[in-house]
């Protein structure tokens, strides 16, 4: 039957051309190619731009206290677990300092109780995962705006890099097993400056637990929840992220993913 | 087709693929009309590349958390309305997918299947998404790339299409459109293609189907935007309209899935409707209109 033979040459120059299309779309090596990889970095500065163009200064939506989670899910590190941590664990923190470094006229290590009787602010913020979920979570802590002043910038600094006291090897969620390695974050001075950018000690209304980054951890409320650096040490003001670790300014940056994680 | 399509050998049949191509390419004003401007042709073939990449990273992306919820938050501690997982059971680990109250047991398909050589908890499975292996740092970089040329090549359409009027006249429903959608459902089931003049046209299903997709896919832009931190500092209300961040993943779900059914219809009908003359009027710009289905292509 002519109408048969008709359909079934359709079906196979179709399924053909199909056939082929499928096998160049699921390739690896287009994924892992630098081409690629190169592309996808200068499409997160295009982003980058567009969407600081567009949003200015302007603050993250903040929440009522009834909005607050219940459950507020803890990701990456639970607990560092090391032994160094463990003793500021059990002195309640009173020997963590907060380093702040490089590019400043006066570098300066505060303790938890200076921190403390520093200005601050809290706010109700949405924490979303690159993974996908969000929690809305109260943070209490000190501008960084204020810190960095403090500690007066030198006119080349431009980065804030945040370094963490805990190790990492990689999340299920983010691709299984990873290289291990110190987790570190950094944001530019537009965002460090930014007025909801704090280093934050309490969370609810209560010092920082351990699964949430005790005794500080960074809050960039523009930005997912990778850029949200928990067991900081200490800021080094730098002027550039290529000699630290990977190169890329973060412990996910990486293995991957975006500096800028506005999106 | 004036070729003979059944050559004595392969050489002669491989032999006539250059002139048949030719011959597919032709169309005389008596036998057809340019149906498809260039700039609609172009848009619409960059945009199918982009649903394409879109959809796959979109699986891939979503794996890193298969869950669905509605409202501002959501995470594992919420109850989805949509989940696909794994869970241990007396025979070893089984695949579900859940909807709502159902749960239906998808191993080796949805939560569980086999990739990298060996099962695994996978959301969707490794023959759908791009790139195949789990990666969501890789699958965000195919997501982004293309959601931009999406963007950008939609608002080129959109633009031309309203400023030379094919928007209004091709694909906007007239009101007898919308009073013969009756017909027009009969016709679809009866799988009944035009033919003659009435092929120079639209039906009104299709330029509500066409019209639909426009709209599914703003929707999947705006969906898309509404669930970045950055975009919701500069519009905040879009995180209102759509009911909360983790509303706006769940609609853009939804409607990524009704861009799929779109697509199969689509495909499904250019298959019915006459592949190489549809095809060929999307490539070139020419459409033979169907005098006699047992004539067609």
């Amino acid at each position: 039957m002519a109408k048969m033979k008709d359909i079934t040459r359709r079906v196979a120059i179709l399924g053909g051309l199909g056939g082929a299309g499928y096998l160049i779309v699921k390739s690896d090596s287009l994924t892992l190619g630098s081409g690629f990889q190169n592309v996808a970095r200068a499409v997160e500065d295009w982003t980058m731009t567009a969407q600081r163009g567009l949003m200015g200064d302007r603050l993250a939506r903040e929440y009522s206290a009834s909005d607050i989670s219940p459950f507020f899910k803890p990701n990456g590190t639970y607990d560092p677990g090391t032994d160094e941590y463990k003793a500021h664990e059990a002195q309640n923190f009173a020997n963590w300092r907060l380093k702040i470094f490089g590019l400043v006229d006066k570098p300066m290590a505060l303790s938890l109780a200076e921190l403390r009787q520093l200005p601050r602010r809290t706010q109700i913020t949405r924490h979303d995962c690159v993974e996908g979920w969000s929690a809305i979570g109260m943070w209490t802590g000190v501008p960084v705006s204020l810190l960095l002043k403090a500690a007066s910038l030198k006119v080349n600094a431009r980065y804030a890099v945040l370094r963490c006291a805990d190790n990492l090897t990689g999340e299920p969620a983010k691709g299984g097993e990873q290289s291990p390695g110190q987790y570190y974050e950094s944001i530019d001075l537009r965002d460090a400056f930014h007025p909801q950018t704090i280093m934050a000690y309490a969370m609810n209304g209560k010092p920082l637990d351990v699964a949430h980054g005790a005794p500080l951890r960074l809050r960039v409320e523009r930005q997912l929840g990778y850029k949200q650096a928990k067991y900081v040490e200490s800021i080094e003001i730098t002027d550039s992220f290529s000699g630290i670790a990977g190169g890329r300014g973060g412990y996910w940056e990486d293995r991957g993913y975006e500096w800028y994680a506005g999106i | 087709m004036a070729i003979d399509s059944r050559p004595e050998n392969w050489l002669a049949r491989i032999r006539v693929w250059p002139r048949r191509l030719w011959h597919l390419g032709r169309v005389s004003e008596a036998e057809g009309f340019y149906r498809h401007r260039a700039v609609v042709r172009l848009t619409h073939w960059i945009n199918a590349l982009c649903i394409l990449f879109l959809l796959g990273s979109g699986l891939n992306i979503f794996n890193a958390h298969p869950r669905l919820y509605w409202g501002m938050t959501g995470t594992d501690a919420d109850r989805p309305f949509f989940s696909l997982g794994a869970v241990d059971s007396a025979t070893g680990p089984k695949g579900f997918t859940q909807i709502g109250a159902w749960e239906f047991d998808t191993t080796g398909v949805l939560g569980w299947s086999m990739a990298d050589g060996q099962f695994q908890p996978r959301g969707w499975p490794e023959w759908l998404t791009i790139p195949g292996f789990q990666s969501l740092a890789d699958a965000r970089h195919w997501h982004f790339l293309f959601a931009w040329i999406l963007v950008f090549n939609g608002l080129a359409y959109l633009v031309y299409s309203l400023w030379s009027r094919h928007l209004q006249k091709d694909i906007w429903p007239s009101r007898a459109d919308l009073a013969a959608i009756p017909r027009s459902v009969l016709d679809h089931i009866k799988l009944k293609h035009p033919i003659g003049d009435a092929a120079r046209r639209y039906n009104v299903l299709q330029k509500l189907a066409y019209l639909g997709v426009i709209f599914l896919i703003a929707l999947m832009v705006l969906t898309g935007l509404t669930m970045s931190p950055g975009f919701n500092a500069i519009f905040p209300w879009l995180l209102d309209l759509f009911g909360g961040r983790q509303s706006a993943r769940s609609l853009h779900f939804i409607s990524a899935a009704l861009i799929l059914l779109f697509v199969i219809v689509h495909l499904v009908e250019v298959l019915l409707a006459g592949p190489i003359n549809e095809i060929r009027s999307m490539l070139n710009g020419w459409y033979r209109i169907p005098q006699d289905r047992k004539d067609g292509e």
